[in-house]
């Protein structure tokens, strides 16, 4: 079947599968940042935004995102670039993996509470698993951004 | 204790590949694999013990884009070991890439090739098998000289002699003993027996395993694969597949995550023989499935405890026991196991006149085991520090000052320990500066909050090792690069913990020049110089020295190219940062015109390998306190602050060494609380996915703090020890101490699940 | 993975219906459950285009899309309201925020999952599922009927004046839960719901009228005795059925003083 959709920006056409993954057809054009971190939902590697809501693509159908807006982290590295070197300067990157997942959920909390409480942050990442980092590096690494943007 | 000042070394500088990894650029083994690269499947065993009567593979054969299907009958028959050790191994030869007898459910039936993953995974539902079965061993204390032998056959080798015994189902076996164990134990006014049981918790790193090969353009097997052991895994795939090392080229790209799951070549056998058998490009993605099933987790152990003390409160006498279970297959079984005795009695060297350590380590027909993070300690250390926490409960002691009293200090001969000698000992200042931050005297009374919930703390000490000693190599290159910036060469494997970054620091602080102008370049067995890998904690205190002595020696060959240029002695000359200067004189050259001028009608050297061992593996030492909130009807146990002061010498990168500790206290979390590890009675696997296999949260780790005592370790580069592991180790004696404290009952037996807390009633 | 063959996005009900009157063919919701199956659909019936999205509030009611996702009625302040953040305890700890992003009312109702948190909160509410051929049934009713080749449009809420607490156990925060605990009180009726039995909620009412004379310490206790004697329990990887029974008591006891707190 043929879909159409925005894709970072840009207007994709493509023939697929009816059963092709969001993320495969992500990483099948170019957006290598998404990753698969388990087959049942529950890592949050592979989140994206669909119409600036952030969704697990390992979890939806290419099909669906037909007509609709598809943003990963190739499209948003200024808007990232913004915030990830606080968390670089916790070393709380580590092995990096969950990275895209994380950041682009941390690019959605940002866009829906500007200015969350360690909590907000805490529960609006809850779907991010990380196995390096303990989180409080992540966690720090937020804080500190947003109270540089504080001045 | 001896304190230096350094300009780049103790500082927290940004790892060197942080923004790429933010920011999600294609760095990790499947982001660099070809579009025409074959997918790799594995058809995999439902049984636990079973022989392949016939196994028929037309079928799947027809299925269009299928390349190839092997079998048994396709493999050579050498046996080997997966383990990333040193050769030769202690982990027995056991292996084949496909044996007709499969032993445990998720054990590889047949390897199959295809062109998309759709075809291959069509086929692998369309191989038939007929089995054999046999009677499965599922319980590990009845492994032990059980009829049903995991590995009968005649073939099984034991490259190094570790008591193991295939007929036995013995993978090692062994004991120690120092002292009159028995005669100090019959003197003592106090004797606990206590046994301990822990899992095979998963690693469970972000990025599974995985692995791209294919044949370069002279010919060779080029594997790009997720691995802490470049250089074990190219002598590894060359038994295993029967050609030279010379014919292999092993590198890791950015490796998502290893924990010690990737010091074993747990996948790359498979793509390496497809690619020898085709000639084609191939790859292989493990599913997480794969991972929890077929990957190579934690050692389960059954640890029996025998401490006998005084009344006062000093411990004489320690014997422990450990049976650990190895799973189908020997992977790091005899080594894990020593730890478990080797880095817990040592903590008792204050008072300690005796111990006894004995061993056996058996094959079952579950997943084999292999090395995850603390590595036996973690067992041994769970099971050593309940005991003495219920020691100090039973002798009404606060269970901190029964420490002061028995632990090991700075200057101790450690019996228990090789023998060596606590040259950078804080464990003791560890302690205080714990008690006095975490506020022990606050936190450890118990504390009702109303409508079920009390709050308490538990405490433990942990320590592990800097390398194997004796035994591990680390080596480094580095050469100066014709801007007067470095390259930092190493074959020791980054897998998200920094150490790119923190040797570099190194190099920084020997070159005196900035972390910027040292490019690190690693892991690859054509380009790096030889490194055992990045496992034992060994990385900074082996690897780290290499660097310390590769760059003491480019030093001196800067200034002997200086030297030259200037037209005086090497001896006259002094390095100073970016330039040489001739002694008492103004005159001096750039580093960057020595730089330009060493590739200009030059016969010196510019480029410095150096190679580091250490007979002596110190110790890192640390405390952990935890404060839980626990509701005594859910038994639901809410971490709300773990303190953790560690003893790692010097922190070469404090917000890294942090990091490393906040990791690791979260995956203690996990193993103690909430991570489990079952089989059903066909010995199949529950916790397959991450839909039954839980790791912790954001939400489920409460408050972490880590602070650090320095000691200075004068073996180690720049006063350093290690950090990776020990800090795993200390969350389940705590956590399982403060629930003692909270319900009146000690679980001896992890993860400690609500219900176990709800529903057991005090003995 | 389940294999899908084809993927249609209806316009009309109708045509949703047709499609899925053939067995091989199946209405998705999240997917999230859906797409760990082994099996093979012919065509995956999508009623994104339906306008189902949307929770529309009136003064009698609720009338929440098929397709309106947890994340919606985790946010929606008049649901939130009128349950005194209770929708918002159900769904906040379902794995994360993308999750509940596509995991849709319809799919956790339609599916009548043991485990489902939204299931148990609803039951404690007035609530109907609009069918498209069998009209409004009682949620309560529906949660009791095997599956069938109808189509879940719309759930709906009364807004029967009430309150509502939401409690449940999970091993790990965001995990399945080990047991789920809804209880109400609408015009002084109350009801506890448990779920994650681990089979499907069910609902208990005070039948034995324990606590007619008002939440004390003893009738809150009473009743939870009551609920952990008549919830049947079964066991599984996250716990014994010993366990869950011990934990509907505890959970309803607690939920029911939260009750009396707020009258």
């Amino acid at each position: 079947m043929e879909i159409k959709l925005n894709l970072n920006g840009r207007t994709v056409t493509d023939h697929i599968d009816a059963g092709l993954l969001l993320i495969d057809f992500l990483r099948d054009h170019g957006c290598l940042s998404v990753k698969r971190g388990c087959e049942t939902s529950n890592c949050g590697l592979c989140t994206v935004l669909m119409d600036g809501k952030p969704i697990l693509s390992c979890s939806m159908l290419a099909a669906r995102a037909d007509g609709h807006s598809i943003q990963t982290l190739e499209g948003l590295q200024e808007e990232a670039a913004d915030f990830v070197g606080f968390i670089a300067d916790q070393g709380a990157d580590q092995c990096g993996f969950c990275n895209p997942g994380f950041v682009m959920n941390t690019i959605a909390l940002l866009r829906e509470i500007p200015d969350p409480t360690d909590d907000e942050i805490r529960a609006y990442l809850a779907g991010n698993l990380c196995r390096c980092s303990g989180y409080d590096g992540q966690l720090r690494g937020i804080r500190s951004y947003l109270n540089s943007r504080k001045g | 204790m001896e304190q230096r000042q350094y300009k780049t070394v103790g500082k927290s500088v940004r790892k060197k590949d942080s923004m790429q990894l933010l920011l999600g650029k294609p760095v990790y083994t499947q982001d660099v694999v070809p579009d025409n690269a074959l997918v790799v499947k594995i058809l995999r065993s439902p049984h636990p013990n079973a022989i392949v009567r016939e196994i028929n593979t037309t079928a799947a054969r027809k299925v269009p884009d299928v390349v190839g299907i092997y079998t048994w009958e396709d493999v050579p028959q050498t046996r080997f070991a997966i383990a990333g050790q040193t050769y030769p191994e202690p982990s027995p030869y056991d292996r084949l890439i496909i044996d007709r007898h499969v032993r445990f459910v998720g054990d590889v039936v047949a390897i199959i090739a295809a062109e998309t993953e759709q075809a291959a995974e069509k086929a692998k539902k369309l191989i038939k098998v007929k089995y054999d079965l046999l009677e499965p061993v599922l319980d590990f204390r009845k492994a032990k000289d059980n009829a049903t032998l995991v590995h009968p056959e005649e073939d099984w080798f034991p490259p190094c002699q570790v008591g193991g015994d295939n007929k036995r189902n013995l993978v090692a076996s062994g004991q120690e003993e120092h002292g009159d164990v028995d005669g100090v134990m019959a003197s003592c006014d106090i004797v606990l027996d206590r046994t301990y049981h822990t899992k095979a918790f998963n690693q469970a790193m972000m990025e599974t395993f995985r692995t791209y090969t294919d044949m370069d353009r002279y010919g060779r097997l080029h594997v790009v694969s997720s691995t802490q052991i470049v250089f074990h895994a190219r002598r590894i795939l060359s038994r295993a597949l029967g050609i030279p090392k010379s014919r292999i080229r092993v590198e890791k790209p950015r490796i998502g995550g290893g924990f010690g799951a990737k010091q074993t070549a747990v996948c790359e056998v498979y793509p390496a023989f497809v690619t020898l058998k085709t000639g084609r490009p191939a790859m292989l993605i493990y599913t997480r499935e794969e991972s929890q099933i077929a990957g190579s987790p934690r050692h389960e152990m059954e640890i029996r405890v025998r401490l006998g003390a005084s009344k006062d409160g000093k411990i004489r006498v320690l014997d422990l026991y450990t049976l650990s279970n190895s799973g189908a297959y020997g992977e790091h079984g005899p080594t894990t196991v020593g730890l478990s005795g080797h880095k817990s009695i040592p903590l008792y060297t204050g008072s300690l006149e005796a111990f006894r350590f004995g061993y056996d380590v058996v094959y079952t027909n579950l997943q084999a085991a292999g090395a995850y993070r603390g590595y036996g300690a973690t067992q041994g250390i769970f099971a050593l520090e309940t005991t003495v926490n219920e020691l100090a409960e039973q002798l009404g002691m606060d269970p901190t000052v029964l420490r002061d009293r028995n632990m090991v200090k700075e200057g101790m001969v450690m019996p228990a320990y090789y023998g060596e000698v606590a040259n950078a000992c804080a464990l003791d200042r560890c302690m205080a500066h714990c008690r006095d931050m975490f506020g022990w005297e606050e936190k450890y009374p118990v504390r009702d909050m109303g409508n079920g919930k009390v709050r308490c703390a538990g405490v433990a000490m942990a320590m592990q090792g800097s390398c194997i000693s004796s035994l591990d190599v680390g080596s480094a290159t580095v050469k100066l690069s014709d801007d007067g910036t470095y390259n930092l060469i190493i074959g020791a494997a980054d897998m998200g913990t920094g150490c790119d970054t923190i040797l570099a620091q190194m190099v920084a602080e020997c070159m005196d020049c900035s972390v910027e102008d040292v490019a690190v370049f690693g892991a690859d067995t054509d380009v790096s110089p030889y490194d055992s890998g990045s496992y034992a904690s060994s990385t900074t205190y082996i690897t780290g020295k290499a660097v310390e002595k590769a760059s003491t020696d480019l030093k001196k060959q800067i200034c002997t190219i200086g030297a030259q240029m200037m037209g005086c002695t090497e001896e006259e000359v002094v390095f100073e940062s970016t330039r040489v200067r001739r002694v008492n004189t103004d005159q001096t050259v750039s580093l960057q015109d020595i730089s330009y001028k060493a590739q200009l009608f030059n016969d010196q050297v510019a480029q410095a390998t150096a190679t580091h061992t250490s007979p002596v593996s110190p110790p890192p030492y640390m405390v952990g306190m935890v404060e839980i909130e626990l509701d005594k009807l859910t038994g639901l146990v809410t971490i709300l602050d773990f303190m953790a002061v560690v003893d790692c010498g010097i922190p070469i990168n404090p917000a890294l060494s942090r990091i490393q500790t906040e990791g690791g206290l979260v995956q203690g979390i996990g193993h103690t609380l909430m991570e489990n590890v079952t089989y059903d009675a066909k010995g199949r696997p529950m916790e397959s996915s991450f839909m039954q296999y839980k790791l912790p949260t954001r939400l489920d780790m409460g408050k972490l703090r880590v602070e650090f005592e320095h000691s200075y370790e004068p073996t180690g580069p720049f006063g350093a020890k290690s950090i990776g592991e020990i800090v795993i180790n200390t969350p389940a004696p705590a956590i399982a101490h403060a629930i003692y404290r909270a319900t009146g009952v000690w679980h001896r037996e992890l993860p400690i699940t609500p219900e176990k807390v709800a529903m057991t009633k005090p003995e | 993975m389940m294999n899908i063959r084809n993927y249609v996005r209806v316009q009309r009900l109708e045509e949703a219906y047709e499609l899925n009157q053939s067995r091989r063919n199946r209405i998705i919701g999240g997917m999230l459950w859906m797409k760990m199956g082994k099996g093979s659909i012919q065509t995956a019936i999508d009623l994104c285009d339906l306008g189902l999205d949307t929770i529309e509030e009136t003064e009698e009611q609720f009338s929440i899309g098929a397709m309106v996702t947890l994340r919606q009625l985790e946010l929606h302040p008049g649901l939130n309201d009128y349950t005194q953040g209770a929708m918002a305890a159900a769904v906040r700890d379902i794995v994360g925020v993308q999750f509940r992003n596509l995991a849709t009312v319809g799919g956790s109702i339609w599916g009548r999952f043991g485990f489902s948190d939204v299931l148990t909160q609803l039951l404690a509410m007035d609530s109907y599922v609009e069918l498209y051929k069998g009209g409004l049934v009682s949620l309560e009713e529906f949660a009791t009927r095997k599956h069938d080749n109808d189509i879940l449009v719309r759930l709906i809420v009364k807004k029967q004046p009430g309150q509502f607490v939401y409690q449940a156990m999970r091993n790990q925060r965001t995990d399945f839960p080990v047991l789920t605990c809804a209880v109400s009180r609408m015009e002084g009726q109350y009801r506890a719901v448990i779920g994650a039995r681990p089979n499907r909620a069910v609902v208990l009412r005070d039948e034995k009228h324990l606590l007619d004379g008002g939440i004390t310490p003893e009738s809150a206790a009473a009743f939870a005795e009551f609920v952990a004697q008549n919830v049947p329990t079964g066991s599984n990887l996250r716990g014994s059925a010993a366990y869950r029974t011990h934990l509907a008591g505890v959970l309803t006891q607690r939920g029911i003083l939260e009750l009396g707190g707020r009258s």
